[in-house]
């Protein structure tokens, strides 16, 4: 694999995060994360559609008018989302209820516009491809992380099974509510935005 | 009345930004200075004031299984809810480009300071968010539809505002390195959801 190619897959997943360095598409990354199972199928979801629609519109870039392009990127992507979420309604159906609007949201997710209108319209297919999965799993490891953190210590389970073991509760361990609540996925990316730039200093910014 | 408590709820309960974090990627980029938030924040609730009714007759009378009655019996059972995301978001670009080429015409100066934040309101999470709760609330007219899209309005732009003039004041004061900027940010934006949600649960 050329390197253009391995910093279009790579890249994405630290130095150029789409959710830590770029801050996109987070409106989706903090209202689906309360259980690891609903952000495990978001996360799925952005990257095959970000992966498609990159593909799709990188194949159609030399046809695409350039004043109505953004009118084609969306028509593009909200066909895809709706198919993501025709089938999700068909084979998880409870899934598909938790999370609600924010599947349609994809469609507005900055993540696929940015990748579309930045990477898209001026590279081949195979590289667009490659780009897309990167930033799809680049915003999906956050999503999992922080699903995860709030799953394990809000309600003491993941993917649905208990994982804390009765004895703690027994003792007085209790499980933390305000992990459940909106505020506190912000919190958490404001901590791992914290942890990441402390690693890489020259993300810091200068106010 | 009832259009009021919606308008209220909407505002503080519903907030859009605090308890459903929808047009948060344009809340954190232009949330510097106060100026440029106002200009943003009217401009979203002038958007949803249009988009919403507009999505809403579209979804009753176009839409929904068994909404194209009006047009004769044999269109009783036709259910197009499937397109309802491909419209609403044709409906939104459209109306956003409309916006963008009236604003350019009558005011070239407000047209100048938000730059390229206007075209960037057809991608922003909260106006299509709106729309989609819109539908998945059923409301029972036009007027509640309008109550709501201002609301939703009317919450996002306290929400920028605030962090706006937060920030302004945040560039005095010491904080961590790794932290600056988008770290402090999302910090001082969940101290703010904890406040409002003191609203929850409020009935008016």
């Amino acid at each position: 694999m050329s390197p253009n190619l391995k910093a279009a897959l790579l890249g994405p997943l630290n130095k150029n995060n789409p959710i830590l360095v770029q801050v996109l598409g987070i409106c989706s990354a903090l209202a689906v994360t309360t259980k690891l199972e609903s952000s495990l199928v978001m996360a799925i979801s952005v990257i095959i559609v970000v992966a498609l629609s990159n593909v799709i519109i990188s194949l159609l870039r030399k046809s695409i008018p350039n004043r109505i392009r953004i009118i084609v990127q969306l028509v593009v992507a909200a066909a895809l989302v709706t198919l993501v979420s025709e089938i999700l309604k068909a084979y998880a159906y409870d899934v598909s209820k938790q999370l609600s609007v924010y599947v349609g949201l994809i469609v507005t997710n900055c993540i696929l516009m940015g990748r579309l209108e930045a990477f898209a319209m001026g590279n081949g297919p195979w590289a667009s491809f490659l780009d897309g999965i990167g930033n799809g799993l680049g915003y999906g490891w956050i999503l999992v992380t922080v699903g995860f953190i709030r799953e394990l210590f809000g309600s003491g389970t993941l993917l649905g099974y208990k994982v804390i073991p009765q004895s703690f509760y027994d003792a007085g361990y209790m499980d933390n509510g305000f992990m459940m609540l909106a505020p506190m996925a912000l919190l958490l990316v404001g901590c791992i935005i914290w942890i990441h730039r402390s690693k890489n200093p020259e993300l810091q910014e200068e106010q | 009345m009832e259009a009021i408590s919606l308008i209220v709820r909407s505002i503080f309960v519903d907030n859009m930004i605090f308890a459903y974090f929808l047009g948060m990627c344009s809340y954190l980029a232009v949330s510097k200075n106060v100026k440029t938030a106002l200009g943003l924040g009217i401009a979203v609730t002038v958007v949803l004031v249009l988009t919403v009714p507009l999505n809403f007759l579209l979804e009753n009378y176009i839409l929904k299984p068994g909404a194209l009655g009006w047009l004769g019996d044999g269109f009783k059972d036709m259910d197009l809810s499937v397109f309802s995301l491909i419209i609403f978001i044709a409906v939104i670009a459209s109306f956003t480009q409309l916006l963008e080429m009236v604003i350019e015409r009558f005011s070239p100066s407000l047209y100048n300071s938000l730059g390229i934040f206007l075209p960037l309101i057809a991608v922003n999470c909260a106006i299509l968010g709106a729309s989609l709760f819109m539908q998945q609330r059923d409301f029972s007219n036009v007027g509640m539809a309008t109550a709501y899209g201002f609301g939703s309005g009317i919450g996002w732009l306290l929400a920028i505002v605030g962090m706006a003039a937060i920030r302004e004041k945040l560039e005095y004061s010491n904080v961590p390195k790794p932290l600056r900027g988008l770290g402090i940010t999302f910090i001082m934006t969940a101290l703010m959801a904890i406040g409002f949600m003191s609203f929850s649960g409020i009935s008016i």
